[in-house]
């Protein structure tokens, strides 16, 4: 039955071996089969990940999933339990934390509370027993705006301000990579926009590698040039920011970066750039490229605001997917877009999301409708994987 | 106005009313203690002073006569606060010199410990402080008697030094500085270890994680990041390892001789034996005055004022 036997029907897909680059040749951090376990806990499970030189780079995962284990062991504050890790050709896999040239902004940002923001900021300098101290602390308090505080303790200081203080220490050295450990978890909201904003300014002036690990999916896609999302100790799909929304390759993705609607299909033909699905009795179509199931059956997704909603019968600007049937069953108005919860015959409710434009009008409760999007935008994805893998909260579809 | 800044949302009650029932109940908790300090302790040390002015020509059957008798704090430092010589330093520095001694081994044992069990005892690090409190639970005496028998002179650690001719085949250690030194390290160590070990086991593990990642070796990062957050227990451990010590005299009595006199032992002969009062109480107040100096200065250059 199936076309594709051989390939693995693993619900954690991983990037093939043949697209990562030789360690003791690439300039940047490459971690090769890198694992750690805990007793019987494994929190990460041979790793593969290569981050080019002076990129964003965020790991992004809910906690849990080892990304800040993984993160750790670059710092060298973790000891692998197998696998390896290279930073521009050099292997640091056991190198002492001191001793590898890469520095961390903790979580919790650790500053030391004996000592003033300036020592702070020199405490890497006076280790390495560096010359010109005095001019590199101002340049670099000056950087990140806080010649002022030079002289108070870190106690004294707001928590964006000790976020700054924290960055300045760690930045002040250089580091080949800085590893950001949910640098901005503390902040309030408005607070951690505009250091997502900073923090992407500073990156881009000093161009070092930044590694960024953090559970919230809008700051990964914001900032970061290259999202690799993690669950369950594994990295489920790396790539662009745009390219993980648009084509995820799993329904954990496809869930815990912003919403999917995942509808469950028989795949009926294959060609070599349709994949035809049929779909509680409607045929839809999905491009080979975005097909990413080995066998039959698959789950199609489309993501809310690609969905357009219409009266029946009513020609909407999607040729090749219409799904009659639908019945309105909410209506959320958030002033900008429409919210609607759509019951479709079988059973399940789909979201939509429906730009205010005003060339449509809102549709009500028990308004019978009709939904369709363009083919180009839907994705397929492996029936064995649970739809609900990574959805923030319960979907309806479950 | 800066009573009612404090007793927010209160609104019921009248803010002036609250501030000043707190003031009241502050005071009220403050008095059984104040109470007993002023019995058991201003009033004494009131009659401490007195008695250190009384005229020598009295004694304990005739009564003293209040002469203001300065010169009974110089009588007592000339027959107890002079050295003798380089390797007699008279009971007043002895005590000092031994004090200082027991201290710096107290706080080099005690820090060790106390380092070990705040990070490295895990689940074992309760247990192990209820054994460094555990010798308190029988008496000071008995502690120190038995010390008598560890270092008796045909006892196990005699005999073991004297085999490996650490210690002469006539030398002993019982009468000599280092047994009472041994019993002061001894039974103040704990004293040293609590303050450390609460001082220590504060300490942010991530901070000294920050250290290494931030190139401080594990040597570079303890004496840069764990023993700057640990000086308050090192001053508050010294502090109570060290006045003690000073004045102690049971140590001297059981483990030493009358070479070892420390001033405890003076105070407490002047006023048990001699029955000169006079001196007895200039030398009380000179131990204190001097002890309080010492503490004012070291606290100071420790730079943790916010302890005193």
């Amino acid at each position: 039955m199936s076309q594709v036997a051989e390939a693995s029907s693993s619900p954690t897909p991983s990037e093939p071996a043949s697209e990562l680059a030789d360690p003791s040749s690439y300039d940047g951090l490459a971690l090769r089969k890198l694992a750690k376990h805990f007793g019987a806990f494994q929190a990460v499970r041979e790793l593969d990940l290569d981050v080019p030189r002076g990129s964003f780079f965020a790991l992004l995962g809910p906690s849990g999933c080892g990304k800040t284990t993984t993160l750790r062991m670059v710092a060298g504050l973790e000891t692998p339990s197998a696998g390896s890790i290279t930073l521009a050709g050099n292997d640091i896999t056991f190198a002492k934390p001191y001793q590898r040239p890469v520095n961390t902004v903790f979580q919790s940002y650790a500053l030391f509370p004996h000592l003033d923001i300036y020592e702070n900021v020199a405490f890497g300098l006076r280790r390495r027993k560096q010359r010109d101290v005095d001019a590199q602390v101002r340049e670099m308090l000056a950087l990140v705006e806080l010649e002022s505080q030079a002289r108070k303790k870190p106690a004294q200081l707001s928590g964006g301000q000790q976020q700054r203080v924290a960055l300045a220490r760690a930045l002040i050295n250089s580091p080949e990579v800085l590893l950001l450990d949910e640098p901005l978890g503390a902040l309030d909201l408005k607070l951690r926009r505009s250091m997502q904003i900073e923090l992407k300014r500073i990156q881009t002036d000093v161009g070092r590698t930044f590694i960024h690990v953090t559970h919230d999916q809008e700051e990964a896609m914001t900032m970061a040039d290259t999202v690799a999302v993690m669950n369950g100790g594994v990295i489920e799909q790396m790539g662009a920011p745009t390219e993980l929304y648009e084509n995820p390759r799993s329904t954990f993705v496809a869930n815990f970066l912003g919403q999917s609607n995942l509808i469950e299909g028989q795949v009926t033909s294959r060609s070599s750039d349709l994949v035809t699905v049929d779909m509680h009795g409607i045929p839809v179509s999905v491009p080979t490229g975005r097909a990413h199931t080995p066998g039959d059956r698959g789950w199609v997704g489309i993501r809310p605001e690609k969905v357009l909603i219409g009266d029946e019968g009513e020609q909407l600007d999607a040729p090749g997917n219409t799904i009659p049937g639908g019945v309105v069953s909410d209506v959320s108005f958030v002033g900008v877009s429409t919210q609607y919860l759509v019951r479709m015959p079988w059973g399940q409710e789909l979201q939509v999301f429906s730009q205010n434009t005003g060339r449509h009008r809102l549709f009500a409760v028990g308004d019978k409708v009709e939904l369709s999007w363009r083919p180009e935008y839907a994705f397929l994805l492996d029936a064995a994987q649970d739809a609900s893998a990574g959805a923030q909260k319960m979907d309806s579809d479950g | 106005m800066a009573s009612a800044a404090g007793a927010a949302p209160l609104a019921a009650t009248d803010p002036d009313e609250t501030g000043r029932r707190r003031g009241r109940t502050g005071y009220l908790l403050l008095l059984p203690a104040a109470l007993w300090l002023g019995i058991f302790f201003v009033v004494p040390f009131y009659s401490l002073i007195a008695t250190s002015l009384f005229d020598p020509s009295g004694s304990d059957a005739k009564g003293y006569d209040m002469t203001y008798h300065v010169a009974n704090y110089w009588t007592a430092l000339k027959h107890y606060g002079k050295p003798e010589s380089w390797t007699n330093l008279g009971p007043l520095l002895r005590s000092l010199w031994y004090g200082a001694i027991a201290t710096g081994l107290c706080l080099v044992l005690g820090y060790v410990l106390a380092y070990a069990i705040a990070f490295k005892a895990g689940r074992w690090k309760n247990l192990m402080l209820v054994l460094v409190i555990a010798p308190f639970f029988t008496s000071f005496l008995v502690r120190t008697l038995s010390w008598k028998l560890i270092l008796a002179d045909d006892g196990f650690v005699v005999n073991t030094l004297q085999a490996v001719h650490l210690l002469g085949s006539d030398g002993r250690l019982l009468a000599t500085p280092v047994a009472v030194v041994a019993g002061l390290t001894y039974n103040f160590l704990p004293f040293m270890v609590l303050p450390l070990f609460a001082s220590i086991d504060k300490i942010d593990h991530r901070l000294i994680e920050a250290a290494s990642d931030l190139y401080a070796n594990p040597v570079k990062g303890f004496f840069r990041v764990t023993w700057p957050l640990s000086l308050p227990g090192v001053v508050s451990g010294t502090l109570l390892t060290f006045i003690p010590a000073v004045g102690d005299y049971i140590n001297v009595r059981l483990l030493g001789s009358p070479n070892q006199k420390m001033i405890g032992t003076v105070i407490q002969q002047q006023f048990t034996e001699a029955h000169n009062y006079p001196i007895g109480g200039a030398l009380s107040v000179t131990l204190m005055a001097l002890i309080v100096v010492m503490v004012l200065v070291y606290v100071r250059r420790a730079g943790t004022e916010e302890l005193l």
